[in-house]
């Protein structure tokens, strides 16, 4: 078995926080049985919407493509168990913005029947690294962290930069979130055979895994695969509980103490940071041809009956899940997706499991508090920001409306990680004021963006004409010269010619 | 099922401003004993008399800003801001002077500027310099301290109660009877008329460092000051600063001439300056914010008081320094701002 390590570089701030883990660690990852329907967004990814490539009532296969990637920045997705397409309709989704989202509806037939491939399972060792990044973008594979952010193009960005680490991200340091605890300790080999699989895809020698240290069993189970495998080339990593140590930026800082400069990537520091669920979804699909029809989603809090992880189908609604799990109990009252510091609070239990479903989270209500005071500017928000913001000044600026100064004090590099939030004395809601603000900032700039091509339209028009303009008079300058030099003969042909436009007129 | 919406972070902040006000006041509680026993029961008649005004101005003016005077008033702080005035304010102070005070503190200082978390100055300072220059004669009258071999005479509570109500000493005694000069006044004025510091010390009223009660007062104000700086009230950087700022250039001059220059030992146990370093400049409003600025804060307000008690006409300049940094609290955030993660540091090009 593989010790992990533990020398880090320093990160700013961050909280302590209970971490209500235990609530849904008790039991193995279980299988909820199929749902009678499968509602898929279009959308799963941060990027552009697939593009549905199957008709109302088609019958599709388990595995099956049924959007296919579109633009730039897309992902496919594929159908998660067999059945009949009955609807493609907007349906209610938890995303950032908006409520509703196109989604691929399934009747499922209950026959969960496979769509036979193609292809065979790739020995990945034998493979070139384009054909294994090729195989990636064809899997429907996002970030499963939370940003979902697609990883073929995340790979194919990353290996035009100077890399030195891959680093699998197994932090998971928001509270009552299991997943990927639960995943390590269960699918340990498949997290490092994505690691493996990626250094080959990448070209990379040094693969770092740090999970956060109130995680010893996935520690465990890791540190045993490692032993096995005795590759010298990966190497685990503890890090403190501490939150946000699983935000990207931060767990850069944290392992290598290089700072991710502002606006830019990882990559920009020699580091590409993977979930540990990506690398395990990568594993299932170049290994085993399996592409992302499930994930890990930890189901909990005191609004649910019986805590778990449970492997969803993607599609699967929240409803089916938490009925699965036991149901809610009588003190539901806010239902979350994601963690209680970053998620997104939806109103209906309608919203289907996505690629970014990392944990649905029921609580019950959250005791009144005080009203909202002036802030006192103690500065215990500026101790606790993990990117060393003064969020106290921010909120002055913010208040003020005062653009460049939010510029200037870093309202962008704000990673809304709500810790301020949680120390405020004065009870300000400061990272739901810098989301409006930061939109606000976007807002301006956009106008300002628009103002400016309207500008430089303005502007080359008016050159446009001028030139023309010019050439004319140059035109008929040189005319006249002609004219001048040609003499009488020339000018009554001229004359004759024009009399007969006319007459033909 | 449906379910309410809210915005992330759905854990609630266990901290508040309520509870960090009543810290402060709790964290008094041991000095204000401290001070009635050294100085007889006007402290607390000064307490009450400020907290009456204090309060009353506050809810006076909420409902002139229509604003709803109970919130407000829960946070507290205008009970800070009596507090700490009526430890600025001799032991015997006449009601209508401590009500200026009060009043100049609450309603000019902090209301007239916005309110809690607006105020540019600190308030309980800005009322107790109205006072000092508006009243100076009273501002003098500091009965001497409880000591055995000092000449002490206890005022009665009665007798207290009715000079806080008057202005009126029984008609036995007179001012010369019980004042006495204040350690620091003692010394500034020894010094001055070429006395050598030892000389100075020989003064019954000296104590092992400062003057003697007044010493034993500032024990217990740092012990205050400790447990806020343990339940993270208060951060290190201020009081540093300022013990910094005061006793860096006290113990060079000492060191180089100690004939006419306090010891540091006397310039920390005198007059206000552990109040000042735990509780006055301390105040988050009116002080620089972020951890660098709030060490050049302190560092500026330990400067100018060292400055103006050798150089200037007042004996102790902790008043003065912290209006003075308190203008300067702007400039020092701005010059002081941390190093954004992920931005090229400053230098760096």
């Amino acid at each position: 078995m593989t010790a992990p390590t533990y020398d880090l570089g320093k990160l700013h701030g961050g909280l302590r926080l209970q971490a209500q883990k235990k609530l849904s660690t008790a039991h193995p990852i279980r299988k909820p049985p199929l749902p009678e329907q499968l509602v898929l967004p279009i959308t799963q990814h941060a990027g552009d919407p697939a593009q549905p490539v199957v008709g109302i009532g088609e019958q599709v296969l388990k595995g099956q493509l049924i959007a296919e990637a579109e633009g730039s920045l897309g992902a496919p997705v594929h159908a998660s168990s067999s059945g009949k397409v009955v609807a493609i309709e907007p349906w209610p989704v938890s995303r950032r913005f908006g409520d509703n989202a196109p989604c691929i509806v399934i009747e499922c037939d209950g026959k969960d029947q496979e769509i036979e491939s193609a292809e065979t399972p790739l020995a990945y060792d034998s493979l070139s690294a384009e054909v294994l990044l090729a195989k990636i973008l064809q899997g429907g594979i996002v970030g499963l962290g939370g940003a979902v952010f697609p990883t073929a193009q995340k790979l194919m960005q990353a290996i035009t930069c100077d890399l030195e680490f891959l680093i699998l991200n197994g932090v998971e340091c928001e509270p009552y979130i299991s997943c990927d605890d639960l995943l390590m300790r269960e699918h340990a080999a498949e997290v490092i055979g994505g690691a493996q699989i990626l250094m080959r895809a990448l070209q990379l020698d040094v693969t770092y895994i740090v999970v956060e240290s109130d995680k010893p069993e996935a520690i465990r189970s890791l540190g045993e695969v490692l032993g096995e495998h005795d590759d010298a080339r990966i190497i685990l990593k503890q890090v403190p509980t501490i939150y946000p140590s699983g935000g990207e930026d931060q767990l850069v800082q944290l392992v290598t103490n290089r700072e991710v400069p502002s606006g830019g990537l990882p990559t920009d520091v020699g580091c590409l940071v993977q979930n540990v669920g990506t690398a395990v979804a990568i594993h299932d699909w170049i290994v085993h041809n399996k592409p992302l029809l499930s994930r890990i989603t930890t189901v909990t809090g005191d609004g649910v009956a019986q805590a778990m992880n449970v492997e969803a189908r993607l599609g699967t609604t929240v409803a089916d899940i938490v009925e699965f799990a036991g149901g809610y109990t009588e003190h539901a009252n806010q239902l979350i997706i994601g963690g209680p510091m970053t998620g997104k609070s939806v109103t209906s239990d309608r919203v289907p499991v996505v690629k970014a479903t990392n944990c649905i989270l029921v609580l019950s209500e959250t005791p009144a508090q005080g009203p909202e005071l002036p802030c006192i500017r103690c500065g215990d928000c500026a101790s606790v920001c993990p990117v060393q913001l003064l969020p106290q000044q921010l909120f002055w600026y913010a208040c003020a409306d005062d653009e460049a100064k939010m510029r200037s004090y870093g309202l962008i590099d704000c990673i809304e990680c709500g810790c301020c939030d949680l120390v405020c004395p004065s009870h300000i809601p400061l990272t739901a004021d810098f989301r409006t603000a930061k939109a606000r900032i976007r807002e301006l700039a956009d106008e300002k963006g628009r103002a400016e091509r309207a500008r430089l339209r303005f502007e080359s028009r008016n050159e446009r004409l001028e030139k023309q303009q010019q050439s004319r008079d140059l035109e008929l300058e040189k005319q006249k010269e002609a004219a001048r030099t040609a003499g009488p003969d020339a000018i009554a042909e001229i004359l004759k010619r024009k009399q007969e436009q006319d007459e033909d007129q | 099922m449906e379910f309410v919406r809210r915005e992330a972070p759905y854990l609630r902040p266990n901290a508040d401003v309520a509870s960090m006000m009543l810290q402060v006041l709790l964290a008094l509680v041991p000095a204000a004993l401290a001070h009635m026993w050294y100085f007889g029961p006007g402290f607390l008649f000064n307490l009450i008399v400020a907290t009456i005004f204090c309060v009353g101005g506050e809810a006076l003016v909420l409902q002139a800003r229509n604003r709803n005077p109970e919130t407000a008033l829960a946070d507290l702080s205008a009970l800070v801001t009596a507090a700490l005035l009526a430890f600025a304010l001799p032991s015997l102070t006449p009601w209508w002077v401590t009500a200026t005070g009060s009043l100049f503190a609450v309603v000019v200082a902090k209301h007239l500027y916005g309110g809690l978390g607006f105020n540019v100055f600190n308030p309980a300072m800005v009322g107790y310099i109205v006072v000092l220059i508006a009243f100076p004669m009273d501002m003098n009258l500091w009965v001497a301290p409880r000591m055995g071999d000092i000449d002490y005479i206890d005022l009665t509570v009665l007798q207290t109660v009715m000079y806080t109500l008057s202005g009126n000493l029984p008609e036995a005694l007179s001012f010369d009877a019980i004042s006495r000069a204040t350690p620091l006044d003692a010394m500034q004025s020894g010094l001055r008329n070429l006395h050598t510091y030892a000389e100075v010390r020989t003064n019954p009223m000296m104590g092992d460092f400062g003057g003697r009660g007044w010493e034993w007062i500032g024990n217990f104000f740092a012990f205050g000051g400790f447990w806020l700086l343990i339940k993270k009230i208060i951060r290190w950087q201020i009081p540093a600063g300022v013990f910094a700022g005061l006793l860096i250039p006290a113990g060079l001059m000492y060191m180089i001439d100690p004939g006419s220059n306090a010891s540091p030992g006397f310039h920390l146990f005198a007059g206000a300056t552990i109040l000042c370093a735990f509780f006055i400049a301390t105040d988050p409003v009116s002080a620089a914010t972020s951890p660098k600025g709030r060490l050049v804060y302190g560092c500026g307000i330990g400067l100018l008081i060292f400055a103006i008690r050798k150089w200037g006409s007042y004996a102790d300049g902790v008043a003065f320094a912290v209006l003075l940094m308190n203008m300067a609290t702007p400039a020092i955030d701005y010059i002081t701002r941390p190093h954004i993660v992920g931005h090229a540091r400053r230098g760096d090009g």
